[in-house]
């Protein structure tokens, strides 16, 4: 009989290796899956995790891809990433990710066709409001009226997509489109585009402030005050109270920056990578970080290692569809895959197993 | 408003409700032996394609229902032998049930697009379907409406009247205290898991099968969250997860007619009405206090036994 005896502190050894454990039981389980779709699974698993960075035809194509899909993913993770830590739950990132694109897209459309390199940076502050104000509606009930946070915020994204529906078919439809549903192209038109900043790369601004949020989570976790708290409602919410801890400032706090640093991916991703707003620019960053937050232990490096990770996948996977003709939903059954398995070898940082009956 | 007709509003209103009832009494249970399966809509997807895809195979729907109750509750297993056996945290754990839930039922949905699966034959309960208007919104609808009003009812007695009822019950509101007593806090729990992805499993099947029907990824569209909604709405009791379904259901094919008879009321604004409609009551609800509520003692704490 296998017992778990519970650790007096999670073990840092583990805690570093039970994502990569995790990762290498996805690789297993993912290639028994790929096997049973009728693919070969070590071609596949090549295709996902080593093509996009070393084959010599696609490489040069999809290592810049890597920075521009790991950007928004990290970006929404760090914000999530605290909220987790304090037992905050904001699971509707993707909705404060579409409001974020659609308050400064629409800010910088009113201002069409003005030419001002004030447009950008307005329209990207505008963004990072959209998406807090959209996360303070749950942040707001939650501190008001104790309505569940994990409810409301996932509630709002449907109501945010509906939202995108109306607008990319109405309001912000480009009106030299043909009719087509769709905004003007922000990444085409100077004042807003959002550009490489270094050829090649795929380092864009979003991915920039990227790099940023990380080390400015990294020094709030380890150096600030108000990380300390997080870190202590967590963990423990009523000695936290004790500490003059807050609750209710907490949950703002938290779901501001979450919806916040959401939002800038938003808007970000609108005037660069995806060009505009139309019904579908959204491609579920938000719900995936929420896998990046956690791989990466809710830690802003871990955070950071794991978005690349996970962008590898999404890039590993559109190659793998053009490819082998891997279907699009077995990445996304991958991708959820490796947070079970992170879940479940998480038990190895907490608890310690022993053999034999109670002792 | 002249476009609606208020009988076949109120039959359709039945069928609307259903899968969301069917999917909220399975998580009253789970939620009463004080687990929080936040995977509801994660378990009604991969019951709605695995119903479907029996169903098309075998061509028949019963046998179609009972392959989604067996896709949800093997799902829910999953989620079981993390949380209880693994003590894996429950929001994460659900949430990951959700993600991997979509992405696995795109999967197999793939060979399934465009089909249209079997017919599910009406009960024909004879002279009562012959009954003006109440034979037309009650009695005139496919088995499973009444298999899910049975279910609530079960659910009630068994509760309520029955000796596993209370022991369930007891592992909810103190788990400590129920282990003490000896009974089998990770069986108990484990058994109502299965039989929430059991129902949340039907729920999706009646999507698929009944309501829409076809398979198109991701037709759930926030009907998990909603049947979670529900449950707090209910106030953690079977007839209360009935009404807030109901309603719930009212407002949705209220709206889907309304959108069909043109009413000059933005598209946009009435596909939202549900989702805002159900934070509205959510907002109401949880004003009050939690036990006032009725929420289990020992709900979403994880169990592990020191001796």
């Amino acid at each position: 009989m296998i017992r778990l005896v519970p650790r007096a502190e999670p073990s840092t050894a583990w805690t570093i290796a039970t994502p990569i454990l995790a990762v290498l039981l996805t690789m297993i389980a993912g290639g028994l899956m790929f096997a049973a779709l009728g693919k070969d699974p070590f071609e596949s698993i090549r295709t996902i995790f080593w093509d996009p960075l070393f084959h010599p035809q696609f490489a040069g194509y999809s290592r810049p891809q890597l920075l521009v899909k790991a950007g928004p993913l990290i970006l929404i993770a760090i914000g999530l990433s605290l909220g987790f830590r304090a037992g905050v739950w904001n699971i509707g990132a993707e909705g404060q990710y579409i409001v974020g694109a659609l308050a400064g897209a629409g800010t910088a459309l009113a201002l069409y066709p003005l030419e001002a390199w004030w447009i950008f940076p307005l329209a990207v502050l505008i963004g990072a409001l959209g998406g807090w104000a959209w996360a303070m509606i749950p942040a707001l009930l939650k501190t008001r009226f104790r309505t569940n946070e994990i409810l409301v915020s996932l509630l709002l994204v449907y109501v945010a997509e509906a939202l995108l529906a109306s607008m990319s078919l109405g309001l912000m439809r480009n009106p030299e489109g043909g009719g087509f549903p769709g905004s003007r192209n922000l990444a085409r038109w100077e004042p807003t585009a959002n550009a490489e900043l270094i050829g090649g790369t795929g380092m864009h601004w979003g991915v920039l402030t990227a790099f940023l949020a990380v080390i400015a989570a990294y020094v709030l976790l380890t150096r600030h005050i108000r990380g300390f708290h997080l870190r202590l409602a967590g963990q423990s919410p009523r000695a936290a109270r004790f500490a003059g801890v807050e609750p209710n400032r907490l949950v703002i706090f938290c779901l501001g920056v979450s919806g916040a640093l959401a939002g800038l991916a938003g808007i970000f991703e609108v005037t660069g990578p995806a060009g505009q707003i139309s019904i579908d620019f959204n491609v579920g960053y938000g719900f995936t970080a929420i896998i990046v937050a956690f791989l990466g232990r809710l830690h802003p490096v871990g955070i950071l290692l794991a978005g690349l990770l996970m962008a590898l996948t999404y890039i590993g996977g559109e190659l793998a569809q053009l490819m082998l003709g891997l279907p699009a939903a077995a990445i996304q059954a991958f991708q959820g895959m490796l947070l079970f398995f992170l879940l479940a070898v998480d038990v190895l940082t907490n608890y310690r197993l022993r053999l034999g009956a109670v002792a | 408003m002249s476009g609606i007709d208020p009988i076949l509003l109120l039959a359709a209103l039945m069928v609307g409700s259903t899968p969301i009832l069917l999917a909220a009494i399975g998580e009253l249970v789970v939620e009463k032996s004080g687990v929080l399966n936040l995977g509801v809509e994660g378990m009604m997807i991969t019951g709605a394609i695995c119903g479907f895809a029996v169903a098309v195979e075998t061509g028949s729907p019963t046998l179609g229902f009972l392959g989604a109750a067996a896709g949800g509750a093997a799902l829910a297993l999953l989620f079981g032998v993390l949380t209880q056996f693994l003590l894996s945290n429950q929001v994460a754990t659900g949430l990951a049930l959700t993600l991997f839930g979509l992405g696995l039922s795109a999967l197999i949905g793939q060979a399934y697009i465009g089909v249209r699966p079997p017919p599910t034959p009406r009960v024909d309960l004879g002279p009562l379907t012959d009954l003006p208007v109440v034979g037309r919104v009650i009695f005139g609808h496919d088995f499973m409406v009444y298999v899910s009003l049975a279910l609530v009812v079960a659910v009630w007695w068994i509760l309520r009247r029955t000796r596993a009822g209370l022991i369930l019950r007891a592992v909810g509101e103190n788990h400590d205290a129920a282990h003490a007593l000896g009974y089998r806090v990770v069986l108990v729990r484990l058994a109502a898991i299965l039989f929430g992805g059991a129902c949340a499993g039907l729920g999706g099947a009646y999507l698929s099968l009944i309501r829409v029907p076809q398979w198109t990824e991701g037709m759930t569209a926030g009907a998990g969250w909603i049947a979670l909604a529900i449950v707090v709405f209910s106030g953690w009791r079977p007839f209360g997860v009935l009404v807030g379904a109901y309603l719930f259901g009212g407002v949705s094919v209220l709206q889907l007619n309304l959108q069909a008879a043109g009413v000059a009321v933005p598209v946009e604004l009435l596909s939202m009405s549900p989702y805002l409609i159900t934070i509205l009551v959510l907002v109401v609800m949880s004003s009050r206090s939690r036990t006032a509520l009725g929420a289990p003692a020992s709900l979403g704490k994880a169990f592990h036994a020191t001796t």
